[in-house]
């Protein structure tokens, strides 16, 4: 288990082949595909996320990718879309984007037909550039519970 | 048989310590078949309205496979009348979804066009019927009583034929109690398929969009 602790600031990709915590910042990529991804409550993350799990107790900005759990704690925050079979939601986490828990069967059946997408698609929910709408109305996160 | 049920027979503890917040549960007879009605899709789009509830969100995710997507409309609303600016509401709408016309298999509208006067409720109503694709479910809620009191529901899925009710506070009032007609003038573009009338004062109701010809 690796720990990068509070004070450390990393821009670019982070990849490894060990379950990781994070409580710095951290901008750019992280790919941890086969081990779990630990957000602490310190932690602030500016980053496309992929990995087997990922337990936030920090903030996220960014896509998080996981092939088995998302985790979003009490007070966790996550801005982005989440895209994995099994996602937990606690009341008081912040989660403002879309969730895909596609089975891995039917993301195996919808693929040809995203192969069909042109390389600079927009992702799904996104608004399509041949279609602008100029007065896109603000977006506000959400705070989970009572 | 059908009136609410207590959260200790619910095995949950209810949060009546803040003013205008309290939970109860209530028989649902309308998910089960908006779920029934998606379920033969692959990995359907459902679109939520209502303000993010994580355990509704695994609920979802692990009985459909789908993608969701929350958009709490209720803040939008909250914010148009701070900005005391509720006429624009019904503009505001006509662009407030990313998603494509006729992409969305589901739409979980809950009771929000309880909140909305006509203009913005008919203008909510067309853009969502649009974002429908042909054979698309869309499940409303509607108040039978005048609910003079300034409060959301959240409608937390204890599973299909169980609905937790639990209130928070809001901006304003329910509106003018839509009846039966003016509701299925409202969505003339979808076929009501089913419609429930609860003991819960809540008239559930279930559109579908008409088959592509």
């Amino acid at each position: 288990m690796v720990n990068i602790g509070k004070s450390v600031v990393i821009k670019g990709e982070l990849s490894g082949s060990e379950d990781l915590t994070i409580e710095g910042h951290v901008e750019g990529r992280i790919d941890l595909k086969d081990n779990v991804l630990t957000i602490g409550p310190n932690g602030k993350i500016k980053a496309e996320v992929f990995a087997k799990s990922v337990v936030v107790l920090g903030e996220v900005t960014g896509n998080v990718t996981a092939s088995e759990k998302v985790d979003i704690r009490d007070n966790g925050s996550v801005d982005g879309d989440i895209a994995s079979p099994r996602v937990a939601i606690a009341e008081g986490a912040h989660f403002r984007g879309s969730v895909d828990m596609q089975r891995a069967g039917q993301k195996a059946q919808q693929q040809p037909q995203q192969q069909q997408k042109p390389a600079n698609a927009p992702p799904s929910g996104q608004p399509q550039p041949q279609n602008p709408q100029p007065n896109q109305p603000q977006q506000h996160g959400q705070r989970v519970g009572a | 048989m059908l009136g609410p049920r207590r959260d200790s027979d619910a095995g949950a503890a209810a949060d009546t310590s803040v003013t205008n917040v309290a939970e109860a549960s209530y028989p649902t007879k309308a998910l089960h078949k908006f779920l029934a009605s998606l379920q033969s899709n692959t990995g359907p789009l459902l679109l939520d309205l209502g303000p993010v509830v994580g355990s509704n969100v695994t609920f979802f995710g692990e009985q459909l496979g789908c993608r969701l997507r929350v958009e709490d409309l209720a803040k939008d609303i909250d914010r148009h009348v701070k900005d005391n600016t509720l006429d624009q509401l019904p503009a505001f709408f006509t662009k407030r979804f990313k998603e494509a016309p006729g992409t969305v298999d589901g739409i979980l509208c809950w009771d929000l066009l309880d909140y909305l006067d006509r203009p913005a409720a008919q203008a909510l109503a067309t853009a969502l019927s649009s974002l429908l694709r042909p054979d698309g479910c869309l499940l409303g809620f509607f108040s039978t009583a005048d609910q003079r009191e300034s409060i959301y529901t959240k409608y937390v899925v204890v599973d299909e034929s169980t609905l937790r009710y639990r209130t928070y506070p809001a901006s304003r009032p329910r509106q003018r109690s839509l009846l039966n007609g003016d509701i299925i003038k409202l969505f003339k573009d979808l076929r009501v398929t089913d419609s429930f009338l609860m003991k819960s004062k809540v008239r559930e109701m279930l559109f579908r969009k008409p088959p592509a010809r």
